[in-house]
C-alpha cells in the first residue's frame, strides 16, 4: 500500500515507459502523418519525463551526478522540448509542401524516391 | 593632237557602251539616239582628223612605217627568268602593249569602219524605232564600234585578238537579238561555236609567231619578217604560222569550210547584217592577213592556199547565190562570194587590190543590206522576193540607191566594184588563168543573181501576197533614207580613188598602201611585175568582165523580166538537180550535222561531237559510274556488318551487358525498399528491441 501511495521514481518510470510505448505504436500504426507526428510528441515526452524524474531522483544524493543543485536532467528537458517545437515546425512545413503536391497526407503515398 | 589622242577613237563608243549598260533602261529613246550616234560621230571626226594628220606625221618619220602610240605594256613578263630562244636565235620574252598603230592599211579601215558604222547608226534610230530593246540593240552596236576599232588600231597580235573576240562577242549578241525566237538564238549560237574554230587557229598561229620572232607586234614582226634570211625549217614554221592565222580568217571572213554561220546570221535585225555580216567585221579576216602579208609572202605554199580557198569560196557561194528567195540571204552569199574575192586577191599576191576591194565593198554591200532592209520595212516584214516585186515605184529613194549598188557589185564600168573586182581579176589572171576564169564565173553569177533581185523585188510585176501589205508599202523615213543617198554616192565614187594607170588614173589607192605592201628584195620581183604586164591583155580582160556584167544582166531581165505569179526559176526548169542541191545549198549543213556536229545519225552510229558525247555519256554511265556504284556497294556491305557487329557485339555484349547484370543484382536489393516508412520504422524498433533483449539476457 505503501508502495502505492509513495509515488517513487519507479513510477515515473513505468508511466514514461507507458508513453513511450504508446508514441511507438501510434508512429508505427497511424496512416496520418500528423497523427505521427503528435505520436513523436508523445515518445518525446515520455523522454523528458524520464530526464525530469532521474534528475529529481539525484537531488540531494551524493555523487558525481548528486548535488543539491543537481539540475542537469530538468535542463535536457527544457532543450528536448526546444528541439520538439523545432522538429514539428520542420515536419509541418514538409507536409504542407507534401499536401500542397499530392492532396494526401497519407504517409503510405510518400513513396516519392521510391525506386 | 587627233594623232597623239588616237586611244580616243575606240574610247568614245566604249563610253556609250557603258552608259547603255548602266543607265540605259531609264532613258528616252531620243537620249540613246543621241548618245549612241553622237559617240560614232565623235570617233569618226577623229578618225578624220588622224588621218589627215597623219601624212604629216610620215613625211615627217620616212624610217617608220606608221605612228604607234603606246600608252603602257598590258602584258609582260618582264623579270628576265621567263626568256626563251626564239627560231631566229635571238633571246625574248613575252610582251605586248596597250598599243595602237596607224598605218596607211589601218586608216582605210579606220575610216570606212567609222563612215559606215556612223551611216548605219543613224539608219538604225528609223529602222528600230519601233522595237522593243532599243537601248540594248544601241549599246551593243557602241560595243561593237569599239570592238572593232581595238582591232583595227591594235599594235599586235594580242589586242587584235581582244577586239576579234569582242566584235565575236558583239556578232553573237546582236544575232540573238530577237532571242525570243529560237531560230535567232540558234543562228547566234552557230556563229559563235564556228567562230571559235577559227579562233583557235589565230591562237596558234600567235603562238608560232612568238615562236619565231619573239614578239607579238606587228611592226618588229614585219621588220624582221622582211629583213632576215631563213632556214627551210623556219620558213617551214612561217608556213604554219600563216596557214594557222588563215584558218582564224576563214572563221571571221566566213570562207571554206567555215562559212557556214554567216547565211544564218541573217537573223539578226538588218542594220547588224549591214554593219556587222557585210561592211565590217567580216573583212576583219581580210584585215589580219594584209597586216601580216610580210608573213605570207614569206609562205607561198599558204598564199597558194589562200587564193584557192578564196576561189572556191567566191564561185560555191556565188552559185548558191543564184536561186536564194530569201533578199537577206542572196546578199550574205553574195558577201560570202565577195569575201572569197578578197582572198583570191590576197593569195595572189594583190594585197593592195584584196583591201581595195574590202574599201568598195563596204560601201555597197552596206547599201545592198540597208536597201533591203528598207524594203523589208516597207513590205511590212516580208523578206521573200516571191512575195515583192513592182516596188520602184513605191519606194523610188530605196530603189534608185540599190540600183546604184547593184551595178557596183556587178562591175559595171565606172563604177566602184568595177575597179576594185578588175583589179583582182587582172592579178589573178597573172598568177594562173584558172583562178582567173573561177573568178570571172563568179563575175556573171553575181551579175546575174543581183539583177535577180533587182528584177524581182523592183521591175517585176507585183507579186504582194495581200492587198493589206500592198496598201502599206511606203519609202522609209529620212533617217533611213539619207544614209542610203550617201551610201549610194561613195559606192559610186569610191573606186575611183583606184583608178587604174591603163585607164589614165594613176591608182592612188595602191600608192597609198605601198609602205604596208612593200615587199622584201626576193619578193619585190613578182609583184612589181604587173605593172609591166601587156596592156592589150588588161583591156581585153577588162572587156570580158564588163560583158560578163552585161550578160548577167541580160540572163536575168530574160528569166524574171515578166516574173508573175508562179514564175518558173529558169535553173530549175534546165536542171532540177541542180537547183534542189543549190536551193539546200549544197547540203553542207546537212553533211556537217552528219558527220561534225552529229545532230543526225548516220545509219545507226551517231558521229562528230554529238556522238562523241553520246560515247562519252555511255562510258560514263557504264564505266565510270559502275565503278562508282562498286566502291558504294563495297561500303555498303562493309557497313552493314559494321552495324551488325556495333549493335549487338559493342553495344550488346560490351555496353548492355553490365547494365543488365546490375538490374539483375539489383532484385533482391529492391525487395528491401518497398516505400512504406512505417515499416521501415517498425523494422528499427524491432532491431532495437532485439539489440535490447540481447544485451539485457545475455
Amino acid at each position: 500500500m505503501d508502495a502505492l501511495l509513495h509515488i517513487s521514481t519507479l513510477h515515473y518510470l513505468v508511466l514514461s515507459a507507458a508513453l513511450f510505448l504508446l508514441g511507438v505504436i501510434g508512429v508505427l500504426t497511424r496512416r496520418n502523418v500528423v497523427i505521427v507526428l503528435m505520436s513523436i510528441e508523445l515518445i518525446l515526452n515520455a523522454v523528458n519525463l524520464n530526464l525530469v524524474a532521474f534528475s529529481r531522483y539525484w537531488q540531494g544524493a551524493a555523487g558525481h551526478f548528486g548535488g543539491p543543485t543537481a539540475l542537469h536532467g530538468q535542463v535536457f528537458a527544457i532543450f528536448v522540448i526546444t528541439d520538439a517545437a523545432a522538429e514539428a515546425a520542420v515536419g509541418l512545413g514538409i507536409l504542407i509542401a507534401f499536401f500542397r503536391n499530392k492532396e494526401t497526407v497519407n504517409v503510405d503515398e510518400v513513396n516519392l524516391l521510391k525506386w | 593632237m587627233f594623232l597623239y589622242h588616237i586611244y580616243l577613237i575606240p574610247l568614245f563608243p566604249a563610253i556609250g557602251a557603258a552608259i547603255m549598260f548602266f543607265f540605259g533602261r531609264r532613258l528616252q529613246k531620243a537620249t540613246v539616239s543621241a548618245v549612241c550616234v553622237g559617240t560614232i560621230v565623235l570617233a569618226f571626226l577623229m578618225a578624220c582628223g588622224a588621218v589627215w594628220q597623219y601624212p604629216d606625221y610620215a613625211r615627217a618619220n620616212p624610217e617608220k612605217h606608221g605612228y604607234e602610240k603606246i600608252l603602257y605594256t598590258w602584258l609582260g613578263s618582264g623579270t628576265g627568268q621567263t626568256s626563251f630562244t626564239t627560231q631566229l636565235g635571238t633571246e625574248a620574252e613575252f610582251h605586248a602593249d596597250a598599243g595602237f598603230l596607224l598605218d596607211p592599211l589601218s586608216s582605210i579601215w579606220l575610216l570606212f569602219v567609222t563612215g559606215v558604222g556612223m551611216l548605219i547608226h543613224i539608219y538604225s534610230t528609223g529602222y528600230m524605232a519601233h522595237e522593243g530593246g532599243y537601248y540594248r540593240f544601241f549599246g551593243y552596236l557602241n560595243l561593237f564600234m569599239f570592238s572593232m576599232l581595238t582591232l583595227i588600231l591594235a599594235n599586235n597580235y594580242v589586242l587584235m585578238f581582244v577586239g576579234w573576240e569582242g566584235v565575236g562577242l558583239c556578232s553573237y549578241l546582236l544575232i540573238g537579238f530577237y532571242f525570243h525566237r529560237k531560230s535567232a538564238t540558234d543562228a547566234a549560237s552557230k556563229a559563235f561555236i564556228v567562230n571559235r574554230i577559227g579562233d583557235a587557229g589565230f591562237i596558234l598561229g600567235m603562238f608560232f609567231i612568238v615562236g619565231i620572232f619573239g614578239t607579238l607586234r606587228f611592226s618588229e614582226v614585219t621588220k624582221l619578217a622582211r629583213a632576215g634570211h631563213f632556214s627551210p625549217e623556219t620558213l617551214g614554221y612561217i608556213t604554219a604560222a600563216t596557214l594557222l592565222l588563215f584558218v582564224g580568217a576563214c572563221g571571221k571572213s566566213a570562207q571554206l569550210p567555215l562559212y557556214v554561220w554567216l547565211p544564218d546570221a541573217m537573223e539578226g535585225p538588218t542594220p547588224v547584217s549591214a554593219l556587222i555580216h557585210a561592211a565590217t567585221m567580216v573583212t576583219a579576216g581580210v584585215y589580219m592577213v594584209a597586216r601580216s602579208n610580210a608573213l605570207f609572202v614569206l609562205a607561198p605554199k599558204s598564199m597558194m592556199v589562200v587564193a584557192i580557198v578564196g576561189a572556191l569560196t567566191a564561185i560555191f557561194a556565188a552559185s548558191i547565190g543564184l536561186v536564194q528567195n530569201d533578199i537577206k540571204r542572196v546578199l550574205a552569199y553574195s558577201t560570202v562570194s565577195q569575201l572569197g574575192y578578197m582572198f583570191l586577191a590576197l593569195g595572189v599576191g594583190a594585197f593592195s587590190a584584196g583591201v581595195f576591194h574590202v574599201f568598195t565593198h563596204a560601201f555597197f554591200k552596206a547599201l545592198l543590206f540597208l536597201g533591203a532592209g528598207s524594203v523589208i520595212h516597207a513590205m511590212s516584214g516580208e523578206q521573200d522576193m516571191r512575195n515583192m516585186g513592182g516596188l520602184a515605184g513605191k519606194i523610188p529613194v530605196t530603189y534608185r540607191t540599190m540600183l546604184v549598188a547593184t551595178l557596183a557589185i556587178a562591175g559595171i564600168p565606172i563604177l566602184a566594184g568595177f575597179f576594185s573586182k578588175d583589179e583582182i581579176l587582172w592579178q589573178a589572171w597573172q598568177k594562173s588563168p584558172y583562178l582567173w576564169a573561177i573568178g570571172f564565173a563568179t563575175a556573171l553569177m553575181t551579175a546575174f543573181y543581183m539583177f535577180r533581185l533587182i528584177y524581182l523585188t523592183f521591175w517585176s510585176p507585183s507579186r504582194v501576197a495581200s492587198h493589206e501589205i500592198e496598201h502599206h508599202i511606203h519609202e522609209s523615213p529620212k533617217s533611213m533614207t539619207v544614209p542610203l543617198v550617201i551610201l549610194a554616192f561613195f559606192s559610186f565614187t569610191a573606186g575611183w580613188l583606184g583608178w587604174p594607170a591603163s585607164l589614165g588614173g594613176s591608182n592612188q589607192f595602191e600608192k597609198f598602201l605601198e609602205p604596208v605592201f612593200a615587199t622584201h628584195v626576193e619578193a619585190a620581183e613578182a609583184p612589181a611585175a604587173p605593172e609591166e604586164g601587156p596592156r592589150s591583155t588588161e583591156y581585153l580582160l577588162m572587156f570580158l568582165s564588163v560583158a560578163a556584167a552585161g550578160t548577167g544582166w541580160f540572163l536575168a531581165s530574160l528569166a524574171y523580166g515578166n516574173a508573175n505569179k508562179g514564175y518558173i526559176e529558169p535553173i530549175a526548169a534546165a536542171a532540177p538537180p541542180v537547183y534542189d542541191v543549190l536551193l539546200n545549198k549544197y547540203y553542207v549543213d546537212e553533211a556537217y550535222d552528219y558527220t561534225i556536229t552529229g545532230r543526225r545519225k548516220l545509219g545507226d552510229v551517231r558521229l562528230g561531237v554529238l556522238g562523241l558525247g553520246a560515247a562519252s555519256a555511255w562510258f560514263d554511265t557504264n564505266v565510270v559510274d559502275g565503278a562508282v556504284n562498286a566502291a558504294g556497294w563495297i561500303t555498303r556491305i562493309t557497313s552493314t556488318f559494321s552495324a551488325w557487329w556495333d549493335k549487338w557485339i559493342i553495344d550488346g555484349v560490351g555496353v548492355n551487358g553490365p547494365a543488365i547484370l546490375a538490374r539483375m543484382l539489383s532484385y533482391p536489393a529492391r525487395l528491401f525498399e518497398w516505400g512504406l516508412v512505417q515499416w521501415y520504422a517498425l523494422v528499427m524498433t524491432a532491431g532495437l528491441v532485439g539489440f535490447v533483449f540481447y544485451y539485457v539476457y545475455h
